[in-house]
């Protein structure tokens, strides 16, 4: 969920009211939001740095706001004022306007087939006298920032680039070049680089660096002249200093290009819709020609063409509550939803703006009713659905077999499923590719580097993380394990096994024979080779020779106990004999 | 014991007895009572503990004994004696003289009391002659003084040259001098500390006084194995479930495809929740070898193209992507594999449960750790409501003991999520249009936490979990 920093004072004055802090949370939430934190920079940097860092630091009060992950339109202060007075009734939607320029006179953007290898899609937008200020400017380029973080998925997806129009000239070609072709002066630096010198100078960048990936290892970098030759921008990576915004700028050239059209079209209708505000004309904005390479021509902003009719379905009207639609047709108009009830009275026609690019089934639609109505009055209803429960009968053997284990004086330890290579092949005396382990393929840390195949490493873990406990420590855990089976659908498969250990001053076998024989009788397995359970002498690296047996019931091999192999004690950092119980439990169910 | 009591009632009545108003001597008191005296002295300190009723004085008392050798010479005479006794008038050379009975000993005592001489000029060499008519064995006598317990008429040093001469043994006896106490009674006696299959069989107990029991000190812990408490919740939450009518879900699959992890759910291929940074990939199995034919293709559409009343996301669903095993992040994976087989069949209304471990690639801290449990609940029926969503909800969290209130609202957001799925998750899988699913999820550690007080996540899970916690924890009643 992405966090919207404002300022508490620039906030209430574009609502035109005050509220308190509580009011305001008690608001957020209403309308779907959440009030995070209260801070300033002050405190964020004094938290992060220490105080004497936050020195000199403003202690502006800032509002942090938690918005839902795709609502693009709430990203900034003015979306997210835009959206709040609409809600309270204070101001209708804005409508907004895409001026189409006469044949001749518009912007236009051509593509090359060159991009098609590295970053094909491009959309661009312009918005004419424009006022910024700077708490306007600031907020326009903090936008492209969160937008970029978010939808952009990094710049993977889509990357901004905002211009100042007066500085160039049209047409603009957005094509793909060799590195070394490409030079310009990159956003405020001061002299010349070629793409190459450029990813080199960004390398250290602790911003930049982490979009440098997206394309340094392509043959062509993606980037847009003018029609002078100005390079305007190398997506994903910079701008060209030649087209900076500054506060005087008064048209504002806004291209998005990326890998995923449908995004970019939705980053370019939130960027435009956001600040079409400030301009002369407010909410309207001048759309620009796309040239693809095929010849073919798409004007830009799309979704600012209004009336998309959504009929709702029987199936979408989640709640009882809301099934009028003129009640309907009121509370969506309040999400920014402009709604009227249409035909037999059944109907809706709702528009839906551009700036509401996550409404893509009708569902979306009720959900902002449901908000709008407040989750507070909805009628809890319990269904009347009629059904009879049933145990997964694998849980149920499981829960029934810990409390006897219990009962046999036996402690339950709860280890993790994930652990390092060592722990189930080096320090168990055996090789990982005789584990048959499933392997993690970005673990943080080598705690998490494979699935465990056995549960006593972690219970030999436990006593050793629990050494000044009084002896003799008895513990046991019945849990998955996991290995890999290429019969199944994911090429890998849990197993229930139960673990059981006797730490002591002596290996007590006699002890943990002794629960082996227990837990068989509770299965009502008797002690015989046809129908029942023996053990047989058998060998095992993380046993101590000739103190290992192997598990038969009906025949068929469930598990071992034994002693532990002093080699494997030791490797466990752990000092006393013991001795230890594994089977897999699945064939009795 | 029946035995001490015995002793110690017999003491208080000899005290009680005329004649010993000054006090007794314990020593005395032992021999009279014809008891060993270390069992004596145990009855006055068994005495001494239950307060006044008899005063002790610790006392030191010397005693003379006579050792194996002073045995010998009360039976036989002092060697001295016995040498002067047997030798002749007429004395006898001195080489004969030391074999006479005393020997060479009983010749230097005699020599030094000047009972005999030795003539050194006698013909035929040294001889040893009577230097006086008679002898009286003092030694013997002093011994036989001793041995009738007379040691304190033999004078102070006499006594010291018989103990120098190993004959008699000082030893030294701690004994008490016991008088009546103030509380002084002959019915005290020490009480029985336990009931014996004696007693009950002689009906001894009827009479027998017995020793409170201390109630403010705690019993001996039993021996005994202890559940974990996380999995204590576990089994509570399965029950509410049971209660609620709700029917288990197979989660036995920790290894799961991007594809029923993600692209079943409707979460789109470049979800942030997909980075490397927030879920375990697999580089062995790396892909899953099977999704479900058919099905994998709806769902490709209507990521890529919409359908169902949708527009889809409109991007290039890619099946390698889909293919992608992982450690599955949420149960819910698990939720959409049932639904799946749900849709197979004639659709019945279904609620469904789960509780099983999911796993994050998250950085370890007080709140967070790499795997954990998620619960989930889901119910699937006609015409299921928002409504009905919050009613089960209130319902659920009530038996968790976690009240639900309106207003309360955003503190059950916090525990978990909860929602209505949405249709281009579940007509792909062939679901009837008409069915809702409502569903929601939480961590079991969260509410374990809140409920007992838990601060770090650490101390819950895994094997740094310390076993005294375990053995110390309650069991988990929810809704009390």
């Amino acid at each position: 969920m992405p966090t919207v920093s404002v300022k508490r004072e620039l906030l209430f004055r574009a609502l035109g009211r005050s509220y308190t802090d509580e009011e305001f949370d008690e608001l957020c939430f209403e309308f779907g939001l959440e009030l995070d934190e209260i801070t300033s920079e002050k405190d964020i940097i004094s938290k992060e740095k220490g105080e004497e860092k936050a020195k000199g630091a403003s202690d502006v009060v800032l509002y942090k706001i938690d918005v839902p992950a795709n609502r693009y339109d709430l990203l900034c202060l003015e979306g997210l004022v835009r959206g709040l007075q609409v809600f309270k009734e204070r101001i209708n939607l804005p409508k907004f306007e895409k001026i189409i320029p006469a044949e001749g006179e518009g912007q236009r953007l051509i593509v090359t087939e060159q991009t098609a290898q590295i970053r094909p899609h491009a959309v661009a937008a312009v918005l004419r006298n424009i006022t910024f200020t700077k708490d306007r400017y600031d907020s326009f380029i903090d936008l492209q920032e969160k937008l970029h973080q978010n939808i952009c998925r990094k710049r993977a997806l889509v990357a901004i680039g905002t211009h100042d129009l007066d500085t160039i000239t049209g047409p603009f070609t957005f094509t793909a070049k060799a590195p070394s072709e490409i030079k310009f002066k990159p956003l405020n630096q001061s002299k010349e680089y070629t793409a190459s010198q450029i990813m080199d100078l960004y390398r250290t960048d602790s911003h930049l660096r982490h979009y440098l990936h997206l394309i340094e290892n392509k043959p062509r970098y993606p980037v847009i002249y003018d029609s002078n030759g100005v390079v305007l921008s190398m997506p994903p990576i910079i701008n060209g200093d030649h087209t900076k915004i500054s506060l005087k700028t008064r048209n504002v050239f806004i291209e998005c290009t990326g890998t995923d059209i449908t995004k970019a079209k939705i980053v370019l209708d939130i960027m435009v819709t956001m600040f079409s505000e400030y301009c002369e004309k407010p909410f309207t904005v001048e759309a620009v020609e796309v040239v693809h390479p095929n010849g073919k021509t798409h004007i830009y902003p799309v979704s600012t063409a209004l009336g998309d009719l959504c009929v709702l379905r029987e199936r979408a009207s989640l709640t009882q509550t809301l099934e009028t639609p003129s009640s309907l047709a009121k509370l969506l108009t309040r999400m920014c939803l402009k709604s009227h009830v249409t035909g037999n009275g059944n109907h809706l026609e709702i528009e839906i703006p551009p700036t509401r690019a996550d409404i893509i089934h009708a569902c979306d639609i009720v959900e902002d009713a449901a908000i709008a109505y407040g989750y507070n009055n909805i009628q809890m209803v319990i269904p009347k659905t009629y059904t009879i429960a049933n145990q997964l009968p694998l849980n149920k053997l499981t829960e029934l077999l810990r409390l006897d284990l219990a009962a046999a004086g036996f402690t339950e330890a709860l280890t993790f499923a994930l652990c390092s290579q060592e722990d189930i092949a080096d320090k168990l005396g055996t090789d990982i590719s005789a584990t048959n382990a499933v392997i993690i393929a970005n673990p943080k840390t080598a705690e998490f580097q494979v699935a465990r195949t056995t549960l006593l490493p972690g219970l030999l873990k436990t006593i050793a993380a629990n050494r000044k406990m009084p002896l003799p420590l008895k513990l046991f855990e019945i849990s998955d394990i996991v290995v890999k089976d290429p019969n199944a659908d994911v090429g890998a498969k849990n197993y229930r096994h139960l673990c059981a250990i006797y730490y002591n001053k002596s290996p007590g076998f006699e002890i943990i024979h002794g629960l082996l024989d227990r837990v068989m009788q509770v299965l009502d397995v008797p002690p015989n080779e046809e129908n029942g359970y023996t053990i047989k002498a058998a060998e095992g690296t993380a046993f101590f020779p000739g103190r290992c047996a192997e598990v038969f019931v009906k025949g068929q091999s469930v598990g071992k106990l034994g002693v532990v192999h002093p080699d494997v004690i030791t490797k466990f950092e752990l000092t006393m004999p013991c001795s230890v119980l594994e089977i897999n439990i699945e064939p009795f169910v | 014991m029946a035995g001490g009591n015995q002793g110690t009632l017999r003491l208080l009545e000899r005290l009680d007895q005329p004649g010993a108003s000054g006090g007794l001597c314990s020593i005395q008191a032992a021999a009279e009572l014809g008891v060993d005296h270390q069992t004596l002295v145990g009855a006055v300190k068994s005495l001494q503990a239950l307060g006044e009723v008899i005063e002790a004085e610790a006392r030191t008392a010397t005693r003379w004994e006579l050792s194996p050798e002073g045995e010998e010479v009360l039976r036989d005479g002092s060697p001295e004696v016995r040498l002067f006794r047997s030798l002749p008038e007429e004395g006898l050379p001195q080489g004969e003289a030391m074999k006479l009975p005393g020997g060479s000993l009983g010749f230097s005592k005699a020599m030094a009391n000047k009972w005999v001489r030795l003539d050194k000029g006698a013909p035929g060499g040294p001889r040893v002659l009577r230097a006086v008519p008679s002898v009286q064995d003092t030694v013997q006598e002093h011994l036989g003084q001793v041995r009738t317990g007379g040691a304190q008429a033999v004078p102070e040093r006499d006594r010291s040259e018989l103990k120098r001469r190993k004959l008699l043994l000082e030893m030294t006896l701690k004994s008490y001098w016991i008088r009546k106490g103030s509380a002084f009674s002959t019915a005290v006696a020490r009480p029985e500390t336990e009931l014996t299959p004696e007693m009950i069989a002689t009906g001894s107990w009827r009479q027998l006084p017995f020793k409170p029991y201390n109630f403010s000190s705690l019993g001996l812990p039993p021996a005994c194995g202890h559940l974990h408490p996380l999995l204590k919740v576990r089994s509570e939450l399965r029950q509410i479930f049971l209660e609620m009518g709700f029917t288990e879900m197979r989660t036995d699959n920790f290894v799961e495809s991007s594809f029923w992890n993600f692209d079943a759910l409707f979460q789109p291929q470049q979800h942030p929740a997909r980075d490397q940074h927030d879920t375990f990939f697999l580089l062995d199995p790396a892909e899953a070898p099977q999704l479900p034919p058919g099905y994998y293709n709806k769902v490709k559409k209507v990521h890529s193209q919409g359908g169902y009343g949708s527009q889809g996301y409109r991007y290039e669903w890619k099946v390698e992507e889909a293919r992608k095993n992982l450690l599955r992040t949420h149960t819910t994976s698990a939720s959409a594999r049932a639904l799946f087989q749900l849709a197979r069949q004639k659709f019945t209304p279904v609620k469904y449960f789960s509780i099983d471990r999911v796993f994050r690639n998250e950085s370890l801290d007080a709140t967070h750790l790499a795997e954990f449990h998620q619960v989930e609940g889901v119910v699937a029926d006609r015409g299921l409501t928002l409504g009905h969503l919050m009613g089960t909800l209130r319902q659920f969290f009530t038996k968790l003991g976690l009240i639900l209130i309106p207003s309360g609202l955003k503190k059950w957001v916090e525990v978990g999520n909860s929602g209505v799925f949405r249709p281009e998750l579940l007509l792909p899988m062939g679901l009837p249009e008409n069915v809702t699913v409502i569903a929601w999820g939480l961590s079991l550690e969260r509410p374990t936490m809140i409920k007992y007080g838990i601060k770090n996540i650490r101390e819950l899970m895994g094997h740094r979990v310390n076993l005294q916690m375990v053995y110390d924890s309650p069991m988990c009643r929810l809704d009390v």
